[in-house]
């Protein structure tokens, strides 16, 4: 009884932890596409030291 | 507990983000706006894209006229270096967040203690490998296809950060030799090759902007692994009890 409420705790918490895990990823993937990717006008040219600092493929 | 990653993640990003843009703006930037010179002089000799304008506020950012469209772009000076220091902070705070992602994904816990270490290990992965085949660019230089060098360049990260990954956590002979074919890989089949042509950029110049942004990169990344173990170890140590 004891050991299922703790294994199932941790369970939880190792799915937490990968829920955590998946969304900061997407963040993650979100800042550095508007940072180094992102064609648009706007974004390249504010970015545009940056992505050379960076070493980013750019032009 | 998502706050608390959120958090250390942004703090990282902005810490490294500022001190990447005072280094941009003492090392980096200077030598980006020296390649522009001699891109728009190369530039205007084998493009004709209407009147160059002359000398004035618009003829520093007109140096790309010819690759991107219009569109609104930070004047130069103070913009430029703010618009500069922003996006490095951006872009800090999506490497931290990815740097997070990986050790909450794999369990390995970012500590006080290993939060350097995670920092160096992705310079290793996301500046260095690449380098070694799509060094650091200036305006002006002869590049091959964008696309293709951005996907050699994110599959290059992929397969280094993979390789790091077993290197740090296997130890049977068959995960070890996976991992060094891994980081080898993508310099086996090697980064997409620059067409013929002449380069507009002098190779000295080249030379100390790829040095340069090696070595920011270095610091940059420090920076990043250091804040992420310091606020991550002390709040989410509970999330990595699994």
């Amino acid at each position: 009884m004891t050991a299922r409420t703790i294994s199932s705790a941790t369970s939880l918490k190792g799915s937490k932890r990968i829920a955590a895990g998946f969304a900061l990823l997407f963040i993650g993937a979100t800042l550095t596409f508007a940072a180094g990717f992102s064609s648009m006008a706007v974004a390249h040219n504010t970015a545009h030291d940056t992505r050379h600092a960076i070493g980013f493929p750019c032009h | 507990m998502i706050g608390r990653a959120v958090l250390a993640v942004l703090l990282a990003g902005i810490a490294a983000g500022l001190v990447m843009g005072v280094i941009q703006h003492v090392r980096l930037t200077p030598l980006i706006l020296e390649a522009e010179v001699f891109e728009r002089a190369g530039g205007s000799a084998s493009h004709s894209h209407g009147a160059a304008p002359e000398a004035g506020t618009t003829a520093e950012s007109g140096g790309h006229d010819h690759d991107h469209g219009e569109g609104w772009k930070p004047e130069d000076g103070w913009p430029r270096t703010l618009a500069t220091t922003f996006t490095a902070a951006m872009t800090g705070a999506g490497f931290a967040a990815i740097l997070a992602a990986v050790s909450l994904l794999t369990g390995l816990q970012i500590s006080r203690k290993n939060g350097i270490l995670w920092g160096l290990c992705g310079f290793l992965a996301v500046t260095l490998a690449p380098a070694a085949g799509l060094p650091p660019e200036l305006p002006g230089m002869t590049a091959a296809d964008l696309f293709a060098r951005q996907v050699w360049w994110v599959g290059t990260i992929a397969a280094t950060a993979a390789g790091i990954y077993l290197f740090a956590t296997q130890t049977r002979a068959a995960a070890l030799v996976l991992a060094a074919v891994l980081i080898l890989a993508p310099h086996v089949i090697g980064a997409p090759v620059p067409p013929q042509g002449e380069n507009l950029i002098p190779a000295e110049l080249i030379a100390r902007f790829v040095s340069n942004s090696i070595a920011a990169n270095a610091v940059f990344w420090c920076i990043i692994g250091v804040f992420l173990g310091l606020v991550l170890g002390q709040t989410a140590k509970d999330i990595y009890a699994t």
